[in-house]
């Protein structure tokens, strides 16, 4: 919708953020209807996309926050593993040392904030490479998680366990059963939180001083710091942010899985990256959109329900089919880039 | 505290080579060298002794050190080539290594996982890796080169594809090969009390010094990282540059595969190699390499992937659990880039200079 009130308002050329967007929202829907039309069973239940977006609740939070720091010129490869040693501290929190709901979500944003101040502070002040960086917090997250504790555990603290499963209807969607019985759709809690954040971040991106000058660094440094914008400032901000979204990825994450161990949300920080890419943000900076990204989760996932009904489960299957689907929608956007281009 | 006079001590042995790109990763290994003196200073003795098979062997934790740094320093030669030409990474080297690797074992054993002999020669199976490898080398080079695809995401297709193909390869099972023969490469030839592997990465070295010589590679890659246009300018063609260095990369993946598998006779798809194209990366970032492309030197990544593995025996010998290990490597690795920062070497120098000014006036007085 926002894309065609662009276009009125302005006929000249669609950027290339607002291009690489509408790409991923049509590839998107053309995917799912296609697995309604073709696939049908799981796929015409409304339950079906809302499990979807129970499960990946925090990549996309997490996702946000790359993009965040890929629109700014950087990179943060840490968060994945920054996730696992959130779970893992706010269960030893809650389970060993009689910590509250509100002790576990505190450390958790605590853990994320402080992180991001290290790697913002080393990235934006000391010049270093953003990837060497987030690669030793990555380091130090995931060897944090084992001395923490080393194997995992489920978590038994009661108000936590409530919260766990907490169910939130949705009113009028649902789907009939066999049994003729009315079940109506519901989201985790994790879910809600990922919409504020996605909602909250769009605004911020798109209407706020700091949103537009996470763009102008990443299109331009030099340019942006003769516009007046403190670039160091902004590469820092951008970095804490991007921490800080996994503090809060890291405690949906844990919310829904309800333990903590060492090998959580393996892999989590290249399934982000791929969610940005797919959803059209460039790793070169300047060009990106949250929406994009929420999209991104969504076809990503998608993809992978797509695979598993097909019957196709062989682990293999579901990695080639990402790679394949990663690979068509990075060649589809280069190729129109650069025609675009000439 | 001990960290800040170290770069001091080597201004004092030489101030022109704190300029050098090879002073980090020396800086660290003698920071390391000495660390290990101080603390135990029988981690350097090696010990000449027999192995279970009757072989002479070298033994200790140097020969380890160089040992097992093999693969990574023959990863780093490839990916510093990748890194200057590109500006950008190839995070796919572990999961190619797992394609590589199973690729050697489904020639060397056909369908049948447990072969009595082997069903090929393994110069074959190797060449035939080598082959293989160098075709997902392209694949990855003509994203990049002809896509104009960000590396690190080009790459990132074949990362997460790698393992799931490797597997798939050899479906799904996981051969071992008896022949002891196989074995030789991947850890000592009888009568020779050196590790083969140490050998192979010489090899590797010398080729590749070699071709830095008497070609234009190093020279074409640099011009293609710095500016591809003013390259183009100048009648290189910047696409194909990029495009050589992935098949190189294939290339180095496929040895440093060929040495995984042959370490064990078997594979684990799941875990072969897994992570290391982060150390591979961190080799270069040690070496003092700009990540961003352009320059390079060699050596300081060879020696960088070097200082990792000693970083990481270091570790093993303090008795620190393999799965802490991380957090540890973190903070060497923080240690070591903040202090190469520019903005930090900057103060220093100041430092150092006002402290060099300072002493011969106090001393007058």
């Amino acid at each position: 919708m926002k894309i065609g009130i662009n276009r009125e308002r302005r006929l000249a050329p669609m950027s290339d953020t607002n291009l690489l967007l509408m790409i991923t929202i049509i590839v998107f829907f053309a995917m799912y209807l296609a697995a309604m039309v073709f696939i049908g069973r799981g796929f015409l239940r409304v339950q079906t996309f809302f499990n979807i977006l129970n499960e990946n609740a925090a990549l996309i939070i997490l996702s946000c926050g790359m993009s965040i720091v890929m629109i700014t010129g950087g990179i943060d490869i840490s968060v994945g593993k920054l996730t696992a040693l959130i779970c893992m501290s706010a269960a030893v929190n809650l389970d060993y040392h009689g910590g509250s709901v509100l002790t576990a979500i505190l450390l958790s944003l605590a853990i994320g904030i402080a992180f991001g101040i290290v790697q913002g502070y080393l990235v934006a002040y000391l010049d270093i490479q953003p990837f060497i960086v987030s690669l030793a917090g990555m380091f130090f997250a995931k060897g944090m998680t084992t001395i923490v504790n080393s194997t995992q555990f489920n978590v038994q603290n009661e108000a936590f366990v409530a919260l766990k499963n907490t169910r939130i209807y949705i009113p009028f969607l649902g789907s009939v059963n066999r049994r003729g019985v009315f079940v109506p759709a519901y989201v985790e809690i994790g879910v809600i939180v990922a919409i504020v954040t996605v909602i909250a971040l769009f605004v911020i991106l798109r209407w706020t001083k700091l949103g537009r000058s996470f763009y102008a660094v990443g299109g331009n440094p030099q340019s942006a710091n003769m516009l007046g914008i403190n670039v160091r400032r902004t590469r820092f901000l951008s970095h804490l942010l991007c921490s800080f979204l996994a503090g809060i990825g890291g405690f949906v994450y844990f919310l829904h899985v309800g333990s903590g161990a060492p090998s959580h949300a393996t892999g989590a920080e290249m399934n982000a990256i791929a969610s940005s890419i797919i959803g059209g943000t460039m790793l070169t900076g300047g060009v990106g959109n949250i929406a994009g990204t929420f999209f991104g989760v969504l076809s990503l996932a998608t993809i992978k329900n797509i695979v598993s009904l097909l019957g196709l489960d062989d682990a293999w299957w579901t990695n080639i089919t990402v790679a394949i689907m990663i690979c068509i929608f990075l060649v589809v956007q280069s190729v129109v880039l650069l025609r675009k281009r000439k | 505290m001990s960290i800040d006079k170290t770069p001091s001590i080597g201004l004092q042995k030489a101030s022109g080579l704190f300029r050098r790109q090879i002073f980090i990763p020396l800086a660290a290994l003698i920071v390391l060298i000495l660390f290990n003196l101080i603390a135990d200073p029988s981690f350097f003795e090696i010990s000449y002794g027999t192995n279970s098979a009757g072989n002479p062997v070298l033994s200790g934790y140097l020969i380890t050190i160089l040992d097992n740094a093999s693969e990574l320093a023959i990863l780093a030669i490839g990916m510093t080539l990748v890194t200057a030409a590109s500006g950008g990474q190839d995070i796919s080297v572990g999961a190619a290594i797992a394609i590589s690797g199973s690729v050697v074992l489904r020639v060397l054993c056909g369908d049948n996982p447990r072969p009595d002999e082997m069903q090929a020669s393994i110069l074959t199976a190797f060449l035939i890796s080598c082959v293989v490898s160098m075709l997902f080398g392209a694949f990855n080079g003509t994203l990049v080169a002809y896509f104009n695809i960000q590396p690190m995401i080009a790459t990132l297709i074949l990362y997460t594809a790698g393992r799931s193909i490797a597997a798939w390869i050899n479906n799904n099972r996981l051969p071992i090969i008896s022949d002891p023969s196989f074995g030789y490469f991947g850890t000592f030839i009888p009568g020779i009390p050196i590790p083969t592997p140490i050998f192979i990465a010489i090899i590797c070295m010398a080729i590749i010094a070699l071709v830095l010589k008497f070609t234009t590679l190093g020279l074409y890659a640099q011009s293609v990282g710095i500016n591809p246009n003013s390259a183009k300018l100048n009648g290189i063609n910047p696409a194909f540059i990029k495009f050589i260095t992935y098949v190189i990369m294939g290339l180095c993946v496929a040895v440093a595969g060929f040495i995984k598998v042959t370490r064990f006779s078997t594979i684990n798809y799941s875990v072969v190699a897994l992570d290391i194209e982060m150390d591979a990366i961190l080799a270069v970032a040690l070496g003092g390499n700009a990540l961003s492309g352009g320059k390079f030197s060699m050596v300081s990544s060879i020696l960088g992937a070097y200082v990792i593995q000693f970083l990481t025996t270091t570790l093993f010998k303090f008795n620190v659990s393999s799965s802490a290990l991380p957090a540890y490597k973190a903070v060497v690795v923080i240690v070591l880039v903040v202090l190469s920062a520019p903005t930090v070497r900057e103060t220093l120098k100041k430092a150092w200079n006002r402290l060099r000014a300072g002493s011969p006036a106090r001393k007058e007085a």
